[in-house]
């Protein structure tokens, strides 16, 4: 009954109680939000966000960050567009995008964990540096002849329908992260690593091997994210995505993950990065500034951590008055 | 047994202040390297102009280095000073624009107050809602921002709805120095002899080295950390303000971005992210030697691309740099140790 | 544990696969078509005595919000949307860049507006959003920076590119008095209008009269005030001989001017190009900027909604040769790939300047 009453009152669960009740409100009370065609572009647009904040949640999960994931994904926009000059056909360069995306986030994984260096200072580094690649690649212009039967699948829906191709994807890649976080020895070390690594090396767990293989799944995600944007836009630019780092990390701890590690879940990340979208494409519909939004995502990470603190206090207050009176009468 | 203690945690202090000197040490002489070789090819790097545009460019990014650093050194991160930069900035401008009559003073005091008021939320939330500072300040990143932006409404106040006075601020000098940097070498340079000479800057970095031994040393860690993110808030409020002076034209996404910015010069400068070492004028020389990166680039006529892949290698060798140290550190104090 | 990084991996695989499956064969630049994208319009016929319709939906989305040219043009558009007696709606980014545009056209599309005049931050990346719109029945005009003609009905021209092009480099000649060395400061490296124009250049520098003029450098403030002051400062270190500054950008122009009036630059380095007279007034009163040209911002915008308006009541249709009236503007030809040309650039001076307020 306690277990039942702390899943209710924990972090994840308000989030997605929050996420259906924006969802309902502005399916009701936003003209033409609960359409089709508004479902497409809400799912179009969470997208690159929802993709990226699935290994994300990983990283943090064990204690680290990814900072560069943003910039990996220029740079693997901007390659798609220099190899697509080059010549290259579509079907090679997707894959090779993507492990272009998986080197760059090796070299993430071989900095933090083969060299030891703190994971924040090392990804602020990379996501210098791979942007800096990504503008010396392909300069300030941009390359946008691809092929129509690709970027019209990523902007299409299943037979015309309501539901875009994309979401197939997403809906794939979140179930085999959901289940390898949540069903899996690999899941639990994970938060073993996050709740304290140095216990979970004298457990067995292969910690370093661990965190390496995670920048890896990170880097080749924001690979195939670069190339999903380049497809999407039709255009491979350099800038593609910049600033995307800060709120895939901001719908993650939002979603209720612990930036310490060792605490949260993939479904409450998935209702953070919903509620944020969804917020935003409300707004917009509504004529708000995208921009008031600013100040509800800022608001809502600092009280996502801030209120379970608050409760917590309270909670531990409320029990030493209980047991105080006990030990009085 | 105390005194061994005393002994052996002197010891290595001692020799570590040594190689942190070294390492401000490798900055001046990749700077001295840099400009050397720039102005062979282009002697006219050297030319009073340029000097003085790389110092007043440097300026800005040094103020806010120096109070990013203090933030830093306590084991923290204050990822916010973009947007306080560009909340003041943009008040200060609308307070000269509909009151050209003010003095600059009048400017420069709003602007701290408006910085130090968002850097106390910062130490606040960190402080006493137990939230890590991370995400506090990515959240105020978010929130300051939307404020500005919620304000301004795409409205921008340009150069010429400026008073005089205050648009002549950034350029005027006083025996040849002009304010900007002045403003910029009294605060990374009482910044420094805050934190290397005074009680206050020495519990800053035993926080940084150890939170809880440092609470547990009595140290008044909420009052000094309250202090730190306030500093910090303060100097991005004047980086506001003479942000505003120099450059004349202010909306509301004044600074966006400069966040990562300043992190990089404090990382270049030596300070360590995980805290308690690294000092804040080596913090102003990272912001000294990523601007020269910059300005010597363009003057290479260097696809100027290259510039921020540049300035990210240096970040990654920075940290490395650091920790080659550290382990030398590490091992020098085993080796002590087996001897004793 | 290690089975699970290969599970991993093959998620990964798998996922490349389902695109790769989307399309088979070999693809390359050489053989993809890239005609798919165009929207299938319907070849209605214009009328052009048929009435001018009231209430219509008319949205402005400018490359960003707070661009003080934007806000010119559109505030024009709103004076013209009023006359109309339709409804005007300003939407936009705060930073100009393709992929925020694009969620603004969706949001257009949902909330079923009649006209969207937009400035295209790149020409090919609104390009399948603005062609969702033309399939909505939404007619699309570009103004300021055309988007791909197959997905625009109308493009409002603010002068023709050559007639730009030649006043900016007679404009360069005079002030070098004939020789010497210029440099470009133009606003990003793929902006469509400003490469145009440099192109112009180009072509009218080769001619013999312009033989002692030399183009040194083109450098791209990405129309950010910051950078293009501090690309100002670069060329003018890095040519010590440079005469004049041509920036046809106003973000570039008024940044350039600010840096040359406060450095021991002025009076020896002329900048000219294109500006607003509000922004420069203060150059060319403190003698930093003698000359410099621009148009009416304010009439892109009002006949960008007049065209707007005329597309959507079926009296044009973005053919050649059609005609329609633009309030006080008058009348309007459509030309070649449904462009319509404003008319010739103003020049300003410390004489005339005074006269404009905009």
């Amino acid at each position: 009954m306690s277990e039942v009453r702390r899943r209710l009152a924990s972090w994840d669960s308000i989030i997605i109680a929050l996420t259906v009740l924006v969802l309902v409100v502005a399916s009701v009370g936003v003209p033409n939000f609960g359409t089709s065609r508004n479902f497409t572009f809400l799912v179009l647009d969470l997208m690159p966000i929802v993709l990226v904040a699935l290994p994300m949640t990983f990283i943090i999960v064990t204690g680290e960050i990814d900072l560069s994931v943003a910039s990996t994904l220029g740079l693997t926009s901007s390659l798609m567009g220099w190899f697509w000059n080059n010549g290259l056909s579509i079907e090679t360069i997707i894959p090779l995008c993507v492990l272009v995306g998986a080197m760059l986030g090796a070299f993430n994984g071989f900095l933090v964990t083969g060299l030891g260096l703190p994971s924040l200072a090392v990804t602020i580094g990379t996501l210098a540096l791979y942007r800096g690649l990504a503008f010396v690649v392909l300069g300030d212009g941009a390359v946008a002849d691809f092929p129509w039967n690709y970027t019209g699948w990523v902007t299409g829906t299943i037979g015309g329908g309501a539901v875009p191709n994309v979401l197939i994807l997403i809906v794939a890649l979140a179930l085999i992260f959901g289940v390898v976080l949540h069903a899996t020895p690999f899941g639990r070390s994970l938060y073993a690593i996050g709740a304290n690594a140095q216990a979970a090396h004298f457990s067995g767990i292969r910690v370093a091997r661990t965190k390496f293989w995670l920048y890896v799944a990170s880097g080749a995600i924001a690979g195939l994210v670069g190339v999903l944007w380049t497809l999407r836009y039709s255009s491979a630019r350099a800038d593609n995505g910049s600033g995307l780092e800060l709120a895939v990390v901001a719908a993650v701890l939002l979603g209720g993950v612990s930036i310490f590690g060792g605490r949260g879940t993939l479904p409450g990340v998935l209702a953070g990065v919903v509620l944020l979208a969804a917020l935003q494409n409300a707004l917009r519909l509504q004529d708000v500034s995208g921009q008031a939004l600013n100040i509800v995502t800022g608001a809502l990470l600092v009280l996502s951590v801030l209120l379970p603190n608050v409760a917590s206090s309270i909670r531990a207050t409320w029990h030493r008055r209980r047991l105080r009176q006990a030990a009085a009468s | 047994m105390t005194a061994a203690l005393v002994t052996k945690s002197k010891r290595p202090a001692l020799s570590a202040g040594g190689l942190m000197k070294t390492r401000e040490l490798g900055i001046i002489l990749a700077l001295a390297i840099l400009v050397i070789f720039t102005a062979v090819n282009h002697p006219r790097f050297l030319s009073g102009q340029s000097i003085r545009d790389i110092l007043l460019n440097t300026a800005i990014l040094a103020v806010m280095a120096a109070g990013q650093a203090v933030v830093v050194i306590t084991r923290n991160i204050d990822l916010s000073v973009g947007s306080v930069l560009g909340l003041s900035a943009f008040t200060v401008a609308t307070m000269m624009s509909t009151n050209p009559d003010l003095p600059m003073i009048a400017a420069l005091l709003v602007g701290l107050a408006v910085g130090a008021v968002a850097g106390l939320i910062n130490g606040v939330l960190v402080r006493y809602g137990r939230v890590p500072a991370l995400v506090v300040t990515l959240g105020t990143l978010y929130m300051f921002r939307g404020i500005t932006y919620s304000w301004a409404g795409g409205q921008q106040v340009n150069a010429d709805e400026l008073p005089r006075h205050f648009l002549r601020f950034a350029n005027a000098s006083v025996l040849g120095v002009p304010w900007l940097v002045l403003i910029a070498v009294v605060v990374v340079g009482g910044v420094s002899v805050l934190m290397r000479n005074y009680r206050v800057g020495r519990e800053l970095y035993a926080m940084g080295s150890s939170p809880q031994a440092a609470e547990l040393a009595g140290i008044r860690v909420a009052r000094n950390l309250l202090g730190a993110f306030l500093l910090s808030g303060a100097l991005a409020g004047l980086a506001g303000v003479l942000f505003a002076a120099r450059f004349g034209t202010v909306d509301a996404s004044a600074g966006n971005g400069y966040e990562l910015t300043v992190v990089a010069a404090v990382v270049v400068g030596g300070v360590a992210v995980f805290g308690g070492s690294g000092t804040v004028w080596g913090a102003g020389l990272g912001a000294l030697l990523l601007t020269v990166i910059g300005s010597a680039l363009a003057v290479l006529d260097i696809n100027q691309f290259w510039q921020q892949a540049i300035v990210g290698a240096l970040i990654l060798f920075a940290i490395c740099a650091d920790r080659l140290v550290a382990v030398r550190i590490a091992r020098s104090l085993r080796k002590r140790d087996s001897h004793v | 544990m290690l089975r699970t990084h290969h599970r991993l991996l093959t998620a990964a695989s798998a996922s490349l696969l389902v695109l790769g499956l989307a399309a088979c064969g070999g693809t390359t630049k050489d053989s993809a078509s890239s005609d798919g994208g165009a929207a299938a319009q319907t070849g209605a016929s214009a009328d052009p005595n048929a009435k001018t319709k009231e209430g219509l939906k008319i949205a402005f989305l400018p490359k960003q919000l707070n661009n003080p040219y934007s806000d010119v043009e559109t505030s024009g558009g709103k004076v013209a949307v009023g006359e109309l007696k339709g409804e005007y709606k300003l939407v936009g980014p705060n930073d100009a860049s393709a992929s925020s545009q694009v969620s603004y056209i969706n949001t257009l599309i949902q909330q079923q507006q009649d006209v969207i005049v937009v400035a295209a931050n790149d020409p090919n990346a609104v390009c399948p959003s603005l062609n969702q719109a033309r399939q909505a029945k939404i007619k699309v005009v570009s103004f300021d920076s055309d988007a791909s003609k197959d997905c625009r009905d109308a493009f409002i021209n603010q002068a023709t590119t050559q007639g730009i092009g030649e006043s900016l480099v007679k404009m360069a000649n005079e002030l070098a008095g004939g020789e010497g060395e210029i440099a470009i400061l133009s606003a990003t490296p793929n902006a469509t209008n400003q490469n145009a124009w440099i192109e112009v250049m180009k072509k009218e520098l080769a001619k013999p009269e312009y033989s002692k003029l030399k183009l040194v450098k083109t450098a791209y403030g990405n129309d950010d005030d910051q950078k293009s002051f501090q690309e100002a400062q670069g060329l003018l270190q890095s040519y010590p001989k440079l005469k004049v500054i041509v920036s046809p950008t106003t973000v570039g122009i008024a940044a350039a001017s600010r840096y040359v009036s406060s450095s021991n630059y002025k009076g020896k380095v002329a900048i000219t190009g294109l500006g607003l007279p509000n922004q420069m007034r203060e150059y060319v009163k403190d003698g930093t900027v003698k000359k410099f040209a621009l148009w009416n911002p304010a009439d892109i915008g009002y006949l960008a909604a007049y065209a707007g308006a005329a597309l959507a009541s079926g009296q044009i249709t973005g053919k050649q040769g059609e005609k329609f009236t633009a309030g006080k503007l008058g009348e309007y030809t459509i030309g070649a790939d449904g462009e319509i040309v404003l008319g010739p650039p103003t020049e300003f001076t410390a004489q005339n300047i005074d006269q404009f307020n905009f």
